[in-house]
């Protein structure tokens, strides 16, 4: 995948707290040199509408927890190259996959989160993606090619996945894959 | 060979231990790492969590080392590719069978399950997690047991009864159903004899059982019960 040409990257936020993007960010001046090698083609921090065709690598962060993303993951899957769960939640689920563990039903969930525990104005939201009955990790739904786990993952180790992978490398996890 | 001593070869090495040594502590004493999970210096091994497992010529079965004696003559393969992904799989299997969250664990960062996997480069867990709603007990003074949890290498059962000598923690059930009871399956809180020695928390490789407002890091103590033996048997 090492072309003249820079590297096509997308990220993807699906049910996460952005907290994998900022990791991404965190890379400080490791960005400035893969800005030379990448051009970020879509993610929440560019402004672009569709998921464009032809991507090399695109970094998920997030559990699947929606129908909206589950549909939003299968359309990036099938443009993508190669495919990296980014973080805890979209390697095992994490925080939004704790609801799994009590309530089965998304109308317990959206009361739960929009009526018994709001100070004002109860309300479930309405037009919004339907819940999916668990959260689930991205593997579950598509084939994932490189996982990075950590809540977040440290910054060197997401930088080392990605300059490994643009010069044609394989990543090694061990020692590099501590949940949490 | 002299008497009383074995000599075997661990790993193409030729080493020389006391009769009735298992295959872990040969290795130890001859600088060679075989990672263990459910096993603990001082208490009677219990072989359960499988990650220990190494591999001798001539069988194809594989053995606990922690629970395995040497042999004379034995050849013992410790690190291969298919040890590396078993023990792979051993710990996806425990991560995937009740719910752990690192990120939201007072063991996170102090875990030896998680710092297990990291270390064998368990990056993902491709079996279907279960998400557990088990019991959580904080009926007890100070201890608190999180059943969903619990890996069940019964560290916490083996130091009540040995170490300790009160044996209150013990299994109930089968398989995925096994749970660490307190006293004949009461609330911690009613527990006449439990000593609150607070042993089963120092040992927990896990988050199950902590003691309340204290990081975990603090509380665990690996080489308690090796020690306490060792002062006894002065």
């Amino acid at each position: 995948m090492v072309t003249a040409e820079k590297a096509r990257v997308a990220t993807i936020w699906l049910s996460g707290c952005s907290g994998c993007h900022m990791t991404f960010l965190d890379q400080d001046e490791a960005l400035i040199d893969l800005a030379k090698k990448i051009q970020l083609v879509y993610s929440p921090i560019a402004d672009v509408k569709v998921f464009p065709e032809n991507v090399d690598v695109t970094l998920v962060e997030g559990a699947v927890a929606n129908d909206h993303q589950e549909e939003m993951i299968k359309f990036a899957r099938e443009r993508t190259k190669i495919l990296i769960s980014l973080g805890d939640c979209a390697v095992t689920g994490n925080v939004p996959a704790l609801r799994n563990a009590w309530v089965k039903s998304d109308e317990a969930v959206l009361k739960r989160a929009y009526i018994e525990t709001a100070d004002v104005n109860p309300q479930i939201p309405t037009e919004v993606p339907e819940l999916l009955p668990k959260a689930h990790p991205l593997h579950e739904f598509v084939k994932v090619d490189y996982y990075i786990p950590g809540c977040p993952p440290p910054s060197g180790v997401v930088n080392y996945v990605i300059t490994e992978l643009l010069a044609g490398r394989t990543p090694n996890m061990e020692g590099k894959s501590k949940y949490g | 060979m002299s008497i009383g001593t074995t000599t075997l070869k661990i790993d193409g090495i030729e080493v020389t231990v006391p009769e009735g040594t298992t295959i872990l502590n040969a290795a130890k004493a001859n600088g060679i790492n075989i990672p263990t999970l459910c096993y603990l210096e001082g208490l009677t091994p219990w072989g359960g969590c499988r990650i220990c497992m190494v591999e001798i010529h001539g069988t194809p079965k594989l053995f606990p080392a922690c629970a395995t004696p040497v042999n004379t003559g034995m050849e013992v393969i410790t690190q291969s590719e298919k040890l590396r992904e078993y023990r792979k799989m051993v710990v996806q299997l425990l991560l995937s069978e009740r719910t752990h969250v690192c990120s939201v664990c007072v063991a996170n960062n102090a875990c030896e399950l998680q710092k297990l996997a990291d270390e064998l480069g368990v990056d993902h867990v491709m079996f279907e997690r279960n998400w557990t709603s088990q019991e959580i007990d904080s009926t007890h003074k100070s201890l608190v047991i999180d059943r969903n949890r619990c890996i069940l290498c019964t560290r916490c059962i083996r130091v009540c009864d040995e170490i300790e000598g009160v044996h209150i923690l013990d299994l109930k059930n089968r398989g995925k159903d096994s749970q660490i009871i307190i006293d004949l399956d009461q609330k911690w809180g009613d527990s006449d004899y439990c000593t609150s020695c607070g042993k089963c928390a120092k040992v927990c490789p896990v988050g199950a059982i902590y003691v309340e407002s204290e990081a975990l890091s603090e509380t665990k103590d690996k080489h308690i019960a090796e020690f306490i033996l060792s002062r006894r048997n002065r």
